[in-house]
C-alpha cells in the first residue's frame, strides 16, 4: 500500500467502523469491545508504520494526498503529516485502543464504541489535514462523539449539563474560528487572485499582519484556546473531565485538548506569524496564567478529576509557552510535551478510574492509607505522578526543561515565573497521593484489591514509554525537529519581508 | 581502567532492575544479600577506575554512552566526566552506601518491606553515581533528581504513619524549591554559553557578564541549600529523621546532603569569578553551621540531634566552598560521611537494642550493654568533636583555616559552631551511654524496656569499618589536596605562615576539647536541663512555624479559595454571563432551544456523515 493510501485509511477506518458498530445491532456487548479494539489496534500499527516510514530530513509534508471534495465550496481533501502532526497521530492511535480496553463501559457497549471510534477518524482527521476548512470539519466533528460519551455514560446526574457546558463552549469557539478562516480565505483570494481556495501552503503565502492579522490570530487562537484549555476559558473542562465515563476523561484529556494546541502550532505559526509575534506577549500571560492558577487550583481540589483537570490547564499552559517562544528548544518542546501529557494524563485517569472503581468515588477523602493494599496500584500511579511532576528519566521532564528553556531564550528572566509552578505540581500530586495512598488504613480500604491483569496491562505500555522516550527522548525529537525548523524558518522569511498591510 | 567508571552505574542499575523484576521471589534476606553484592561490585570499580586515573597524566576523561536530549542544534550528551573529583566522590559514595547496605540486612530485618527497601536503595546508589559522573548539568540534574525522589520514598518508607508521609512530601518539596534555582542555572548558562558540560562552562564563563556570573551562582547555591539543606532551605533534614536509620545514614548523612556542596565545587570556574556571589555562599555556609548547632544543643531525639549536626556540618563544607577552600570542602565531606555515617549506624544499633526508643532522656548506661556500639561510637564523637588526631580534627581545621583566610568574622563564627559541636555531641554521648539506664523503669508513659543486647555481626562489622575510617581519614588530607586540587579553580588565598596556622590549629584542638569539657561537667549525671533547651532552640529557631504562618496557610487559603469559589463562581460566571446574553441574542435571532441541543449535535452528526458519505462516493 502506497504511504498515502495509508494515511487515508488511517483516516477512515475507524469512522467506517464506527459505522458498522452503529448499523448491526448483533455487535453488541464484548464483541463491540473485540471489534473495537481490533479496529484500534490495526489503526496503531498502521500509525507505526506510517511513522517508520517518515523520513525527518524528507520533504515537509510527506505521504501528501489531494482530492476534490466539492470544487464550488473550495472543499478539498488535502491531507499530509510532517513530524509534529505524526506524532500526534501516533499519540491518538496509542490512546484509543487503551480507552476501549482500559475502561469499557457496561451498558450500551456498541454505541459507546462507535463513538469512540468515530472520534478516533475525527481526531487523524483533523492532524492529516492540510487543508483548513478540511481541519475545521473534523476539528467540529470530535465535538459530537464527545458530547455523547460524556452525556451518554457519564454521571447520571452531572454528566448531561457537563456535556452541554463542553458544547456550547466549544462550539461557540468553533464561529470565531469559522469566519476567520472565510475571512483569510477570501483575502487570500482577493490579493492571489485564482480560486477560492483553503490549501494550507497557498494560504500561508499571504502573511497577514496589522489589525487584521491580529485579529485573525485571535479569532483562531480562541477555539484554540476553548480546546486546549487555556485559562480563562477553561472552566468547562473540570466539569467534563469529572463528569466524563473514564474512557471519555482520557480522550478528552489526552486526545481533544491537543488539537488546541496543535491548531496553534499548525495554524497560528504558519497563517500568522507577523500577528503571533504581535499577540505573543499576551499569549505569554495567559500562558504563564494558566500555569500558575491551575496549579494553584489544583492544590485546593479535593476531586482526583477535577485535580488533574487543573493540573493539565497548567501542562497546556505549558505548552503554549513553549509554541510561542518561536524557537527551536521551544516549539520541540511544546510539541513532545503535547504527546507526553497525553501519555501521562491518560495513565493518571485511568487510574484515577481505576481508584474510583474500588472505592465508589473519585475524592481524595474517599479512602486512605491503600498502599499497602494495593501496591501495584500505588507504585503505577507513583511512577505516572513523577513523570507528571517533571521527574528527569521520565518523560515529563525533558519537554518541560525544553519548554523553559526556550522561553528563557525567548523572554529572559520571565521564565522564573513558570517555573514556579514546578514546584506546586509536586506539592498538589504528592498531596493528593498521601491522602489515599499513605497514612493509616481506614477500615474501608483493607477490602480494596490490587489492579488486576487486564488493568495491568493497558497500564503497561504506557509506563514503558514514560520510562523510554525518558531515557530516549531523541527517538521522537529527531522526528519532530526538522518539522520544527521548517516552521520557524517560514517565521524566519516572513518576517523578513516587508510588514504586510 | 579508567574506562570501567560506566560499570559503577551497571552495577548499582542492574541491582535495581533485578530486584524490581525478581525482588519479591529472592525474598528476605537474599535480596539484601543480592543488593549489597551490587554495591560491592560498583565499589570495587570504584577503586579500579581510580587506579586507572591514577596512571593517567590527563586526569581529565570523558566518556560518552549516548545523545540524551538535542535543545534545538545543541545536544545534550549522557556523558561521563571522570577526574579526581568525580573519582573520590565514587570511592566513599559506594564505599559507605556497601556498608550501610550489609548493616541493614539486620536493621531491616522482619520489616514488611524488606525488599522494597532494596530497591530504593540501590535505586540511590546509582542515582548518586550518576549525579557525581555526569559531565553536564542536565544529566547531573537526573542523579539530583533520582537521589531526591529516592529520599521521598525511604522518608516515607512507614508509609501508614502519617508523620513520615508529611516528612517525605516536605523533603521533596523542599528539594523542589532548590531545583528551580538549578533549573534557572541551566537556562542562563544556556542562554549564553551554549553548552551545559562542566568543561565548557568552566572555559565559557569568563565571557559571561559579571551580573549574570553573580546571578547564576545565587541560583546554584540556592539549588544546594535545597539539597544540602542550608539556609533557607535547611529544616526538611530534621523532619526526614522519619525514615529508618540507614537512610539517614545514607541519605541524609554520609551521601545525598552533600550534592549540593558537590555541585559548587564542580562549579569552582564559575565561582571565582564573583566574589560577591561567594560572599553570599561563606555567609549561608557559617550561618546555617552556627543556626544548627544551636539547634542541635536541645533536641530530645537522638537523631534530631544528628540531623541539625549534619546541617551544620554542611553548614561547614559551604563555608569552604565559599572562602574559595575547596578541597577542604571535599576533605570535610569525605571524613564527615565516615564520623556520621558511624554515629548514625550506632544510633541506629541504640534504637534497634531499645524497640525503637529515640528519646535521649530514656537512654543511659549503655556503655556496658553494647559495647561494639560504645566503642565505635566514642571514635564517632570524637571525630565529629575534632579532637585530634581523628578526621574531623584535621578536615574542619582545614576548613577553619580556609575561613580565616578569606574572613576574620567567618571564622570566628564558625570557631563558636565548632565549639558547640563538641558541646552538642558529647551531651548525646554522655545521655546516651553514661549515667545510670533510664529506660529500665517505665517512666512518662512509656513501657520499662529490657537491657538491650548489642546487634549482630552485619551491624557491628560496618561499624569497626566506619570507625577506624574515622579515626584515621585525617592523614589522608595532604594527600587528597594534591589529589584534588588540579580539578578547581585556584581562588588565591593567601598562604598561611607556619605559625599561624600552628596557631589556628591549636586553637581548633582548645576549642574541641572546651565544647566537650563543658558539655561533660554539664551533662553528667542529669537527664534534663531545661535551661539549657530553651523552646526558642528545641523549636529550631520557630523556623517551620513562621515558614507556616506566612507561605503555609495564607497558600492553603488562596487554593481552597481559589478551588471553592474563585474558578466556579467568579472565573466560570464571567465567562457563562458572556454566553448567556449571547445566547439571550441568539435565541430572539433564531429562536433557539438549547434543551434540544441533543438533537442538533445528533442531526450535526448525521448531516456530517451524510455529507461526507455523498462526497467520498462521487470522488472515490
Amino acid at each position: 500500500m502506497q504511504s498515502s493510501a495509508l494515511l487515508v485509511a488511517l483516516v477512515l477506518a475507524p469512522a467506517v467502523a464506527a459505522g458498522v458498530l452503529a448499523l448491526v445491532p448483533r455487535l453488541d456487548g464484548l464483541l463491540a469491545t473485540a471489534v473495537g479494539a481490533s479496529v484500534a489496534i490495526a489503526e496503531l500499527v498502521g500509525a507505526v508504520l506510517l511513522a517508520i516510514g517518515y523520513h525527518p530530513s524528507g520533504a515537509v509534508y510527506q505521504d501528501a494526498s489531494t482530492q476534490v471534495l466539492a470544487a464550488p465550496f473550495g472543499l478539498f481533501w488535502r491531507a499530509g503529516v510532517d513530524g509534529i502532526s505524526l506524532l500526534l497521530i501516533v499519540l491518538t492511535a496509542i490512546i484509543v485502543p487503551i480507552a476501549i480496553l482500559g475502561a469499557p463501559v457496561r451498558h450500551r457497549t456498541r454505541a459507546s464504541i462507535a463513538w469512540l471510534l468515530l472520534l478516533e477518524a475525527a481526531t487523524v482527521g483533523s492532524f492529516a489535514s492540510l487543508d483548513v476548512l478540511l481541519f475545521f470539519l473534523f476539528f467540529e466533528l470530535t465535538l459530537v462523539p464527545a458530547y455523547f460519551l460524556i452525556a451518554g455514560w457519564g454521571d447520571q446526574h452531572r454528566g448531561p449539563a457537563a456535556a452541554m457546558k463542553f458544547f456550547v463552549y466549544t462550539l461557540v469557539g468553533s464561529a470565531f474560528l469559522f469566519v476567520g478562516i472565510l475571512v483569510v480565505a477570501f483575502l487570500h483570494q482577493s490579493q492571489a487572485g485564482g480560486d477560492l481556495t483553503f490549501s494550507l501552503t497557498a494560504l500561508s503565502s499571504t502573511h497577514l499582519g496589522g489589525t487584521t492579522g491580529v485579529l485573525l490570530v485571535l479569532a483562531f487562537t480562541a477555539a484554540f484556546a476553548v480546546k486546549s484549555p487555556l485559562f480563562p476559558l477553561h472552566t468547562w473542562s473540570p466539569d467534563a473531565y469529572a463528569e466524563a465515563p473514564v474512557a471519555g476523561s482520557v480522550v478528552l484529556a489526552a486526545l481533544l485538548a491537543k488539537l488546541g494546541t496543535y491548531g496553534i502550532v499548525r495554524f497560528d505559526i504558519t497563517l500568522f506569524p507577523h500577528a503571533l509575534v504581535t499577540v505573543g506577549p499576551w499569549l505569554f500571560a495567559l500562558a504563564i496564567a494558566s500555569i500558575l492558577y491551575g496549579a494553584v487550583v489544583a492544590c485546593g481540589s479535593s476531586d482526583l478529576r477535577r485535580l488533574l483537570a487543573y493540573s493539565s490547564l497548567a501542562q497546556m499552559g505549558f505548552v503554549v509557552l513553549g509554541v510561542v517562544s518561536l524557537n527551536q528548544a521551544g516549539v520541540s518542546g511544546a510539541v513532545l510535551l503535547m504527546f507526553n501529557h497525553g501519555i501521562v494524563t491518560a495513565a493518571l485517569f485511568l487510574l484515577v478510574g481505576f481508584l474510583a472503581k474500588r472505592t465508589g468515588s473519585s475524592l481524595v477523602t474517599g479512602v486512605r492509607g491503600i498502599q499497602g493494599a494495593a501496591p501495584v496500584l500505588a507504585a503505577f500511579f507513583t511512577v505516572a505522578m513523577m513523570a507528571s511532576i517533571g521527574l528527569p528519566g521520565l518523560n515529563g521532564f525533558v519537554s518541560e526543561f525544553l519548554v523553559l528553556i526556550g522561553f528563557f531564550g525567548a523572554e529572559g528572566w520571565w521564565a522564573v515565573i513558570p517555573t514556579l509552578g514546578v514546584i506546586v505540581a509536586a506539592i498538589y500530586l504528592l498531596w493528593a497521593y498521601q491522602q489515599v495512598f499513605q497514612g493509616e488504613l481506614a477500615p474501608k480500604g483493607a477490602s480494596i484489591s490490587d489492579l488486576d491483569w487486564r488493568e495491568r496491562s493497558v497500564l503497561a505500555p504506557l509506563l514503558a514509554i514514560m520510562v523510554l522516550l525518558g531515557v530516549y527522548p531523541k527517538l521522537v525529537l529527531d522526528r519532530i525537529l526538522p518539522s520544527v525548523v521548517n516552521l520557524l524558518s517560514h517565521v524566519t522569511v516572513a518576517l523578513s519581508t516587508a510588514h504586510p498591510r | 581502567m579508567v574506562y570501567a567508571a560506566p560499570w559503577m552505574l551497571a552495577c548499582a542499575l542492574g541491582g535495581f532492575v533485578v530486584l524490581v523484576a525478581f525482588g519479591r521471589r529472592l525474598g528476605e534476606p537474599r535480596a539484601g544479600w543480592f543488593a549489597t553484592a551490587a554495591i560491592g561490585a560498583a565499589f570495587v570499580v570504584a577503586v579500579i577506575t581510580w587506579i586507572g586515573l591514577l596512571g593517567h597524566n590527563n586526569r581529565q576523561l570523558t566518556e560518552t554512552l549516548f545523545d540524551w536530549v538535542p535543545i534545538g542544534s545543541y545536544q545534550v550528551k549522557v556523558s561521563l566526566l571522570i577526574d579526581p573529583l568525580s573519582v573520590t566522590m565514587c570511592l566513599f559514595v559506594t564505599g559507605v552506601s556497601a556498608l550501610i547496605h550489609l548493616y541493614s540486612i539486620a536493621y531491616m530485618h522482619k520489616e514488611r518491606d524488606f525488599t522494597k527497601f532494596f530497591v530504593y536503595l540501590n535505586l540511590f546508589v546509582f542515582s548518586m553515581l550518576l549525579l557525581v559522573l555526569a559531565d553536564n548539568l542536565l544529566l547531573t540534574f537526573v542523579g539530583w533528581e533520582g537521589v531526591g525522589v529516592c529520599s521521598y520514598w525511604l522518608v516515607a518508607f512507614y508509609f501508614d504513619r502519617d508523620s513520615a508521609a508529611s516528612a517525605g512530601k516536605k523533603a521533596f518539596v523542599y528539594n523542589r524549591i532548590g531545583d528551580v534555582g538549578m533549573l534557572v542555572a541551566m537556562f542562563v548558562l544556556f542562554t549564553h554559553l551554549h553548552t551545559l558540560t562542566y568543561v565548557g562552562i568552566a572555559t565559557g564563563a569568563p565571557t559571561l557578564t559579571g551580573t549574570q556570573v553573580t546571578l547564576v551562582t545565587i541560583a546554584l547555591l540556592f539549588a544546594a541549600a535545597g539539597k544540602s539543606a542550608q539556609i533557607p532551605l535547611f529544616n526538611w533534614l530534621a523532619d526526614a529523621m522519619e525514615g529508618p536509620t540507614p537512610v539517614s545514614a545514607l541519605i541524609h548523612a554520609a551521601t545525598m546532603v552533600t550534592a549540593g556542596v558537590y555541585l559548587l565545587c564542580r562549579m569552582s570556574h564559575l565561582l571565582v569569578l564573583t566574589s560577591s556571589g561567594r560572599a553570599t555562599i561563606a555567609v549561608v555556609g557559617a550561618a546555617t553551621a552556627f543556626v544548627a548547632a544551636t539547634i542541635a544543643t536541645a533536641q530530645q531525639d537522638i537523631k534530631k540531634v544528628l540531623a541539625f549536626s549534619t546541617v551544620s556540618q554542611l553548614g561547614f563544607m559551604v563555608l569552604a566552598v565559599g572562602s574559595g577552600a575547596y578541597t577542604a570542602a571535599i576533605f570535610l565531606m569525605v571524613a564527615h560521611a565516615f564520623f556520621k555515617g558511624l554515629l548514625f549506624l550506632g544510633a541506629g544499633s541504640v534504637i534497634h537494642g531499645l524497640d525503637g526508643e529515640q528519646e535521649l532522656g530514656r537512654m543511659g548506661g549503655l556503655r556496658t550493654l553494647m559495647a561494639w556500639t560504645f566503642a565505635t561510637f566514642v571514635i564517632g564523637w570524637l571525630a565529629i568533636a575534632g579532637v585530634p588526631p581523628l578526621s574531623g580534627f584535621f578536615a574542619k581545621g582545614d576548613v577553619l583555616k580556609g575561613a580565616w583566610s578569606y574572613s576574620k568574622p567567618l571564622w570566628a563564627i564558625g570557631l563558636v559552631a565548632a565549639l558547640l559541636t563538641g558541646y552538642y555531641m558529647t551531651r548525646l554521648f554522655v545521655l546516651a551511654f553514661m549515667g545510670d539506664p533510664r529506660f529500665l523503669k517505665a517512666a512518662g508513659g512509656r513501657p520499662a524496656l529490657a537491657p538491650p543486647h548489642d546487634s549482630p555481626w552485619v551491624m557491628r562489622l560496618p561499624l569497626v569499618v566506619l570507625a577506624v575510617f574515622a579515626a584515621l581519614a585525617g592523614v589522608f588530607g595532604p594527600a587528597l589536596d594534591r589529589f584534588l586540587n588540579p580539578v578547581f579553580a585556584s581562588t588565591h588565598l593567601a598562604p598561611l605562615s607556619g605559625t599561624s596556622s600552628a596557631a589556628l590549629i591549636t586553637v581548633d584542638g582548645v576549642v574541641a576539647v572546651a565544647g566537650l569539657a563543658i558539655a561533660w561537667w554539664l551533662w553528667r549525671g542529669r537527664a534534663e536541663r531545661p535551661a539549657l533547651t530553651p523552646q526558642f532552640l528545641a523549636r529550631v529557631w520557630y523556623w517551620d512555624d513562621a515558614y507556616d504562618a506566612v507561605i503555609g496557610r495564607p497558600g492553603q487559603a488562596l487554593a481552597r479559595t481559589s478551588a471553592e469559589v474563585i474558578d466556579p463562581v467568579v472565573i466560570d460566571g464571567a465567562v457563562l454571563g458572556v454566553a448567556a446574553a449571547a445566547r439571550r441574542v441568539a435565541r430572539q435571532l433564531r429562536g433557539l432551544q438549547n434543551g434540544y441541543l441533543r438533537s442538533y449535535a445528533l442531526l450535526f452528526a448525521v448531516g456530517t456523515a451524510l455529507l461526507v458519505a455523498y462526497l467520498l462516493a462521487r470522488t472515490f
